[in-house]
């Protein structure tokens, strides 16, 4: 493949701008071969999903009204009459889905290979951070449809988060917009998903990426114990690129696949006088929350058990969140033989009580 | 001395920034907390004939803001209930089979008297007063 520096374009542009920052940045990368090497691949899936979120809610915007009287009438207007409408929004409902997958995925993965250790700390912690505002960009996008489901899961959610001590009552206001989950809620959760996540995840995504792509793929320790001859690397660009784009390639048939085979159903319009459905769910990545929840008695202690569920889940969102800093005993706890059972604990955890709702 | 001077001027940018910030920071989040609602607060509502409900049914009506739910028991008494299920927020049926409230969130039962029985719901439902002249139902809060 010809490089991309001999073409006549990029040289027009090099002579005027200085393109060598771009290139190194692009080329000085070597991505690592070994039998883990298929963990390097899964950021890249969430990105694409990402990217393909950006993409089809754009397209969304166009038609969605956002408002108790017109969004469930809008979003059926898109199904139902729009070209390809029922494309878009079911590649938008799939896709958030898969991607929220793919980012534990990816987190695990760099979890167990301990990608997170020094010098990649900050990538961890931004990392995490674009996960939870995935899991509030899921949360607020949930809403938009104005369906009786996604309404009473709004309900839950929003008065769960009313049990944070201190500025529970306050932040239930914030995020309702009222006391109620009104057309109050959907404006605001409409700005939310729409204006404010876009922006902060846009922030956070950038300084990722950067900071993979300038500080490299992290080497487990199978790879750095090899004596160097037997250290095979392949390029980032195009070598590893290319290879990315033909799984997105493949993702993509995937999400399309789900799309046509398994369209997700609109279900009936919220009514606020109306009694809630049986089999009020969260959406699946906050599943082994809720059930959790729902396992507490309502006191330990001397505080309610729902509130010492937050406070526990809030506890150990942070611990995760700062894990490359953590030491015991003057040890770092990623080299500590606890540091492996932590995270089958977790992943244990999160499946087993995902299930749990599930099954139910 | 002139170190000083530098550090004084430090601390009053540091103040001013601050002040700057704040001044920012709290219209924005003042704006984003939703004026008190301006609507009247209502004392008791009209829920029709008694004839328009059969025995053993319910029927979820609007109380002001609030969702009430209305039951006619099999005796042919009226009672009725905040319909916001005290666990989580969700609004809760009657159930004809059970003759029990049910909050199908969650699967939280009340009985015919409130009374949370089962589930994870922590407390009763709050009671409303209903009240029947010649033939009218009238639902009021027990404050009247």
């Amino acid at each position: 493949m010809a490089k991309l520096t001999d073409s006549n374009v990029f040289k027009w542009l090099d002579e005027r701008v200085d393109l060598s920052p771009l290139t190194k940045l692009l080329y000085h990368k070597k991505v690592p071969v070994h039998s883990h090497t298929i963990w390097y691949y899964m950021g890249g899936v969430t990105l694409f999903l990402f990217i393909v979120q950006v993409f089809t809610g754009i397209l969304l915007l166009m038609y969605y009204v956002p408002g108790e009287n017109s969004a469930y009438e809008s979003v059926q207007f898109i199904l139902n009459k729009v070209s390809f409408g029922w494309l878009i929004r079911n590649i938008h409902s799939w896709s958030a889905n898969l991607m929220i997958l793919f980012a534990f995925i990816h987190m695990f993965s760099a979890f167990f290979t301990k990608a997170l250790r020094k010098p990649r700390e900050l990538t961890w912690v931004s990392g995490f951070i674009l996960l939870l505002l995935g899991m509030f960009f899921g949360f607020s996008g949930y809403l938009l449809p104005w369906n009786e489901l996604a309404f009473f899961a709004t309900k839950v959610g929003t008065d769960i988060a009313g049990a944070v001590p201190f500025i529970g009552d306050w932040l239930k206001i914030l995020l309702r917009g009222g006391d109620d989950v009104t057309g109050a809620t959907l404006s605001r959760f409409f700005g939310f998903h729409v204006a404010i996540l876009p922006a902060a995840f846009t922030i956070f995504l950038t300084l990722h990426l950067l900071l993979v792509q300038r500080q490299g793929m992290s080497e487990p320790d199978s790879f750095t114990k090899l004596p160097d001859e037997k250290k095979k690397y392949i390029s980032f660009f195009p070598d590893f690129a290319l290879r990315d784009f033909l799984l997105w390639l493949i993702v993509l048939i995937a999400l399309l696949a789900l799309t046509v085979f398994s369209p997700w159903d609109l279900g009936i319009k919220a009514d606020s006088l109306a009694s809630a459905p049986e089999g009020i769910k969260p959406e699946w990545y906050f599943m082994f929350m809720f059930q959790t929840l729902k396992y507490l008695p309502p006191h330990i202690w001397f505080i309610e058990g729902e509130v010492f569920g937050l406070l526990a889940f809030g506890a150990a969102g942070v611990i995760w969140m700062v894990l490359p800093f953590i030491k015991i005993k003057k040890k770092l706890l990623i080299e500590s033989k606890y540091y492996f059972y932590i995270g089958v604990f977790a992943i244990a955890f999160i499946i087993i009580m995902t299930l749990i709702g599930y099954l139910s | 001395m002139k170190q000083d001077r530098r550090g004084f001027l430090n601390t009053l940018l540091g103040i001013g920034g601050i002040g700057a910030i704040a001044s920012i920071i709290y219209p924005v989040f003042e704006f984003l907390l939703p004026p008190e609602s301006r609507e009247p607060t209502v004392s008791s509502i009209k829920a029709g004939a008694i004839d328009q409900y059969e025995v053993n049914s319910a029927k979820i009506l609007k109380f002001g803001r609030e969702p009430v739910i209305l039951i006619r028991k099999d005796s042919g008494e009226f009672s009725a209930f905040s319909a916001t299920c005290t666990h989580l927020d969700c609004i809760v049926q009657y159930r004809q089979d059970t003759k029990q409230i049910l909050c199908a969130c969650h699967n939280g039962h009340y009985d015919l008297k409130g009374r949370n029985v089962s589930g994870p719901p922590p407390k009763p439902l709050t009671e409303f007063k209903v009240s029947v002249i010649n033939n009218e139902i009238t639902i009021s809060t027990m404050e009247g």
